[in-house]
């Protein structure tokens, strides 16, 4: 079944196109990430989902129902803010009891699912203390719990990770996907770090100004960039020109070609070659990234930290199967 | 050069920040002493002796009760009138964008940004040119027009504190409005409107500009003094209604800035 | 487990609060007006009308032999305002508030620094209290501690005399203008009473100015090779200066229209606040009183303006 259903989504602030004709279909139980800079639209997106804002435009759907007018506390869909939204005045337990004691359920039963709710995001027994207490990750869990709780059909995450530290970050992003995976329910993320998208997601929509550059799976969008916006945003892939282009014999204005993807070697069987000279190099761990220049046009290589690495301004050549270069739209 | 917040205050600054206090602070303890000295012709300094004789003959006259009574009166419901006007106000301008929010704001300081007899002499004006006399409503009118702005700054400056995403997190769990004022925006504003309202209490129980223009014949206890002042009838009971007049605002003060200083606890904690 | 079969949307709460705020949240002006409508009733419309009205009658003048108003638009009124005796007066109040702002910014601005860049902790607190203590005690007791201390048989000439400087108090009320036959009936005790009863109003809001200066920025000024002078000249003055602004806002705006220190503590001649009352009390006169109501309200307008555009709002 469809989860969210985007038709033609629009909504605008004055002049401002915040989101601009959006389509999009979320499937039922999907991890989905919604990728891209600040300003791009995704989080307004995500309000759109959860009822803070209604389209200028356009028709949303959740789970069949439609979802304009329906103020966000009739929408059986929850959210975890980037800054939490921990109400400081509430204990842990009523803060994650809070949903469920609005809707009315007696005193006792909410006691006993909030702190279920604590135990599933590993935080049993922190129920009394005070958010003002509790370290950043934890507050992240307590509003995990908080909206959980309330059995949502559909999970919207803000940024859930911007304000970890790397670590943390990292184990996170493993909790979260076996979270989603155990409880079945369609989560939506937000977020504008494409290595988290990709390690989580199992499909992503990368937004630029307002709209959907492209939408597939992290495989997809990591090799095969469909624009120039994604091709540079989604990890760094070099952007051929269309002189080059032609050169390789491709009849695209523009192609792709993932740094990894490109070897400093001579040609083997089947596969295309570009002559250069070495522009600059350095040190990233695993890795070597070398620029080359190639008339005009930089393209950077991955090359593995075990070969050795030519000098800064001798002559190379790259080479690179022809599978890997993907041709795109000039957007 | 390293890092100078180790080092002590110049010794000019610490007399000149000293002497300053000091100026602030001694006239109104000269207040405490004359409320016991023996003299009730002048102000005669040293005074020639002490004695508690004149607080008893101030709490057995029956027109300083009546100001007193009048004063009290007069403050609270100018303060309750305030505490609905100013929450309001900093709801609207805090919690909504709409065009002219930055004239809101000007209207309501403009009420203690004007000198106080325009505002005296204008609501006067404006009751004669209505036919309406004076009554206790209309020294409250004058006083609660000046204390929404008590109200509304501290107001404000509360819902600039609760993180706007606290009452989306709270329509977002199930919570309409009703529920969402009642369950986190009312526990979290609460103390700050108190400490408004004692401040608003402590503001109209003292005022006396706008008041003379406002109350008629009657008399809160301001004007009662302010008759003391330009002819002296009795100093000794006005020495002890004047201290007891320093140490009835003191109460609300002292009480808003600790209500307010936690406030500030929580957010700080909160972060 | 919950069956999967119920709606995504839940229903409406079924009471009269949970439809209203269905209604409200999808007509979000109405909460609005709901909000501003009260208090724009009181402000806008009460406030507002009476200040217009009062306004108004400024431009209508007095029957001089019927002493009864009328009601025709005239400027005869402040053209009476702008010439002999009432100029004077707007003159003496005008120059009067701006010294009484100048020198409450100089007695408040040790305080306001002491307690923005030194005090800390429990100090910083108390500095708060020490602050607002006075500021919100009662004006009229502070005025009458001031009839006190400068009664001629008050404190003020007691420690003169110990310390035989009597002289200097006569030789200073022998002066033309600050003089007089006491201090409490001399320009110079309207001038220290107003300072000490509006100074308090200054402390905080250059406090707050003050504390939004990042030490650092003193740090780089004197790294530069600034005195202390040079960095309180180019860095920490004009930084204060819209503290110093909203401070002064309060000053000069209470002092313009104040009628009651000068009437207590001061010579015979009137300030605009004392004019304003005789005018519209004994004289009867209410468009002369009007118009020097106008003058306070024209001045702070354009000093409001001036200290908006100074970003002196921030400050308050």
């Amino acid at each position: 079944m469809t989860a969210v259903f985007f038709d033609n989504v629009s909504r605008y602030f004055g002049a401002v196109r915040a989101v601009d004709r959006v389509h999009l279909t979320i499937a039922e139980g999907e991890f989905f990430a919604m990728l891209g800079p600040s300003g791009s639209g995704k989080t307004t997106c995500l309000r759109l989902m959860a009822g803070f804002e209604q389209p200028t435009g356009g028709h949303i759907e959740i789970f069949g129902e439609t979802a304009e007018g329906v103020p966000p506390y009739r929408r059986s869909v929850n959210t975890v803010f980037q800054d939490y939204a921990l109400f400081p005045h509430l204990s842990i337990l009523d803060n994650v009891a809070y949903g469920l004691m609005v809707k009315g359920i007696g005193r006792e039963e909410r006691r006993k699912a909030a702190e279920d709710a604590l135990a599933m995001v590993k935080l049993p027994g922190y129920g009394t203390r005070r958010p003002g207490q509790l370290s950043g990750g934890q507050r992240q869990r307590v509003a995990l719990a908080r909206a959980l709780v309330n059995k949502p059909k559909v999970l919207l995450l803000d940024e859930p990770l911007g304000a970890l530290d790397l670590k943390l970050r990292e184990q996170m992003q493993e909790e979260l996907k076996i979270l989603q995976k155990s409880l079945g329910i369609t989560f939506v993320f937000v977020t504008h770090d494409q290595g988290e998208a990709l390690s989580m997601a199992d499909r992503i929509a990368v937004f630029n100004e307002g709209r959907i550059q492209q939408l597939g799976s992290p495989e997809e969008v990591y090799n095969r960039p469909q624009t120039r916006f994604v091709a540079d945003f989604v990890g760094s892939s070099n952007v051929l020109s269309e002189d080059l282009c032609r050169s390789l014999g491709l009849k695209a204005s523009f192609a792709s070609l993932r740094p990894e993807a490109v070897a400093i070697a001579p040609p083997s069987e089947g596969a295309l070659s570009l002559a250069g000279t070495v522009a600059s190099q350095s040190f990233l761990g695993a890795t070597n990234r070398i620029v080359i220049d190639v008339e005009g046009v930089r393209i950077a290589v991955a090359s593995p930290a075990a070969r050795g690495v030519p000098a800064v301004g001798s002559p190379v050549t790259i080479s690179f199967a022809a599978h890997d270069l993907h041709p795109m739209e000039d957007a | 050069m390293r890092s100078e917040k180790s080092n002590p205050a110049p010794l000019g600054l610490k007399l000149a920040a000293g002497a300053g206090l000091a100026f602030m602070h001694l006239p109104i303890l000269l207040i405490f002493l004359y409320a016991f000295t023996t003299e009730e012709k002048s102000y005669q300094f040293p005074p020639p002796g002490l004695t508690t004789q004149w607080f008893a003959v101030a709490w057995s006259r029956p027109d300083v009760w009546a100001a007193l009574t009048l004063s009290v009166k007069v403050a609270s419901i100018a303060t309750a009138v305030a505490l609905v006007l100013g929450t309001l106000c900093a709801a609207a301008v805090s919690q909504t964008r709409f065009f002219g929010r930055e004239t809101i704001s000007l209207l309501v300081i403009l009420p203690i940004a004007l000198p106080g007899i325009i505002t005296g002499i204008a609501l006067r004006s404006a009751f004669s040119m209505a036919d309406i006399p004076f009554s206790f409503w209309t020294i409250v009118l004058g006083h609660a027009t000046f204390c929404i702005v008590v109200v509304y700054n501290n107001a404000v400056a509360r819902f600039r504190r609760i993180s706007g995403s606290l009452i989306e997190a709270s329509m977002d769990l199930g919570a309409d409005g009703f529920q969402t004022f009642r369950y986190i925006i009312l526990p979290n504003i609460g103390t700050a409107l108190l400490a408004g309202g004692m401040l608003a209490f402590a503001l109209s129980f003292d005022e006396v500009i706008v008041t003379t223009f406002t109350a008629g014949q009657q008399s809160t206890l301001p004007i009662w003094m302010l008759e003391e002042l330009i002819r002296p009838r009795q100093r000794p009971v006005t020495n002890v209604v004047a201290m007891v007049v320093v140490m009835v605002t003191f109460l609300p003060i002292l009480g808003a800035y600790y209500l307010t200083r936690d406030g500030d606890q929580i957010a700080g904690a909160g972060k | 487990m919950t069956i999967v079969a119920e709606s995504i949307i839940l229903p409406q709460r079924r009471s009269t609060a949970g439809r209203l705020s269905d209604f409200l949240w999808r007509h979000p002006h109405v909460l609005l007006a709901i909000f501003l409508g009260p208090p724009l009733l009181w402000l806008g419309i009460v406030y507002l009308g009476s200040l217009f009205a009062l306004l108004l009658q400024s431009f209508f003048s007095i029957d001089d032999f019927s002493g009864l108003v009328n009601y025709e638009f005239t400027l005869a009124t402040y053209r009476q305002l702008l010439s002999g005796a009432n100029l004077d007066i707007i003159i003496r109040t005008v120059t009067m508030a701006a010294v009484v702002t100048l020198v409450s910014a100089l007695v408040a601005f040790p305080i306001a620094y002491y307690a923005a860049r030194y005090a800390r902790g429990k100090w910083k607190a108390l500095f708060y209290l020490a602050v607002m203590l006075p500021l919100w005690s009662s004006y009229l007791v502070k005025i009458y501690a001031w009839k006190l201390i400068l009664a001629k048989e008050g404190i003020l000439t007691w420690i003169f005399q110990k310390l035989n400087l009597l002289w200097l108090i006569d030789a200073w009320l022998s002066l033309p203008l600050v003089g007089g036959n006491s201090l409490s009936v001399s320009y110079t005790g309207t001038f220290i009473v107003f300072v000490y009863v509006w100074m308090p109003f200054m402390i905080l809001p250059i406090q707050a100015a003050l504390e939004r200066v990042p030490a650092s920025l003193i740090e780089a000024s004197s790294d530069l090779g600034g005195t202390p002078s040079q960095t309180f000249r180019h860095v920490l003055f004009p930084l204060a200066l819209p503290g110093i602004v909203a401070g002064s806002i309060f000053t000069f705006s209470l002092t313009l229209g104040d009628y009651i220190i000068p009437q207590i503590v001061g010579s015979s001649r009137l300030f605009i606040g004392q004019a304003v009352y005789a005018q519209q009390g004994t004289a009867g006169n209410i468009p002369l009183a009007a118009a020097f109501t106008v003058v306070p309200i024209v001045i702070m307008g354009a000093y409001l303006w001036m200290a908006r555009r100074m970003g002196a709002f921030d400050a308050l």
